[in-house]
């Protein structure tokens, strides 16, 4: 790996959610990476960076850097999730009336981030976090 | 079209990004759910929403939409307006509800932004 960056996201902080992801993409655009790859770890980082604001007690976001690929990875402390498949289907969430009253927590995140990546792996464990790592083919 | 015939068709005010006013647009995508637009938006569409607030441009910018039309005349806040001009986003506000203005531009030749 060449290049790696790394942001912290907090719960509930909705005015600043969204930067880690700016960043992302402005740095990948700096970088030269094509467009289409571009669009793909911006929108996947950027539901991630929601997620962690949304569901999280807060986590990271890192983005690797490499010659053949980009690998995102985002991590929480918690609160884990039970049932990952049930949080994997479309249209399921346990997200409140605040976070869809910004147009969010429709159930979508986790399935778009997998449909944009080229791999997509997830772990997690109650009480303790969870872990995606995505990569993305440059 | 123009982004400037979707300006006048829909008697909007523009907030911010004139610069893209003399752009071309094909399609345009209505919708007040960020978490659908991200997912079945197709990019260099129109975005017509009448939700506001920041992730509506954070939401824009990631899926590379860069224009936002806010209906039913919402207005963005000043921090929203600075916010958009930063990101070079063009930003509109029309008195028109999302139907109508749907109707009016996709009766104009704009088609559906959905991505498939």
């Amino acid at each position: 790996m060449s290049y790696e960056l790394v942001f912290d996201v907090k719960r509930g902080d909705f005015d600043t959610a969204g930067e880690a992801s700016r960043k992302i993409k402005r740095t990948l655009q700096q970088l030269g990476v094509a467009n289409k790859v571009i669009r793909k770890v911006s929108i996947a980082g950027y539901e991630g960076e929601m997620n962690l604001a949304i569901h999280s007690s807060g986590g990271r976001i890192v983005l690797q850097v490499g010659e053949e690929e980009l690998v995102l990875t985002i991590e929480d402390v918690g609160p884990g999730i039970a049932n990952i498949d049930l949080a994997m289907t479309a249209g399921w969430s346990t997200a409140g009336d605040e976070v869809r009253q910004m147009g969010f927590g429709a159930g979508m995140g986790l399935p778009n981030m997998k449909n944009n990546a080229d791999s997509f792996e997830i772990s997690s464990k109650i009480g303790e976090g969870t872990k995606i790592v995505m990569k993305f083919f440059v | 079209m123009k982004l400037s015939q979707v300006r006048d068709l829909l008697d909007a005010v523009v907030l911010s990004g004139e610069s893209h006013l003399e752009e071309e647009v094909h399609s345009g995508f209505g919708c007040d759910l960020m978490s659908d637009v991200l997912c079945f938006a197709r990019e260099d569409a129109i975005l017509l929403t009448g939700l506001v607030n920041k992730q509506v441009l954070n939401t824009a910018d990631m899926a590379n939409m860069n224009s936002i039309i806010f209906v039913r005349d919402k207005m963005p806040s000043q921090e929203m307006i600075d916010m958009a001009r930063e990101r070079n986003l063009l930003v509109m506000s029309t008195k028109y509800i999302l139907f109508e203005c749907c109707g009016i531009l996709y009766s104009n030749g704009l088609k559906g932004a959905h991505l498939r």
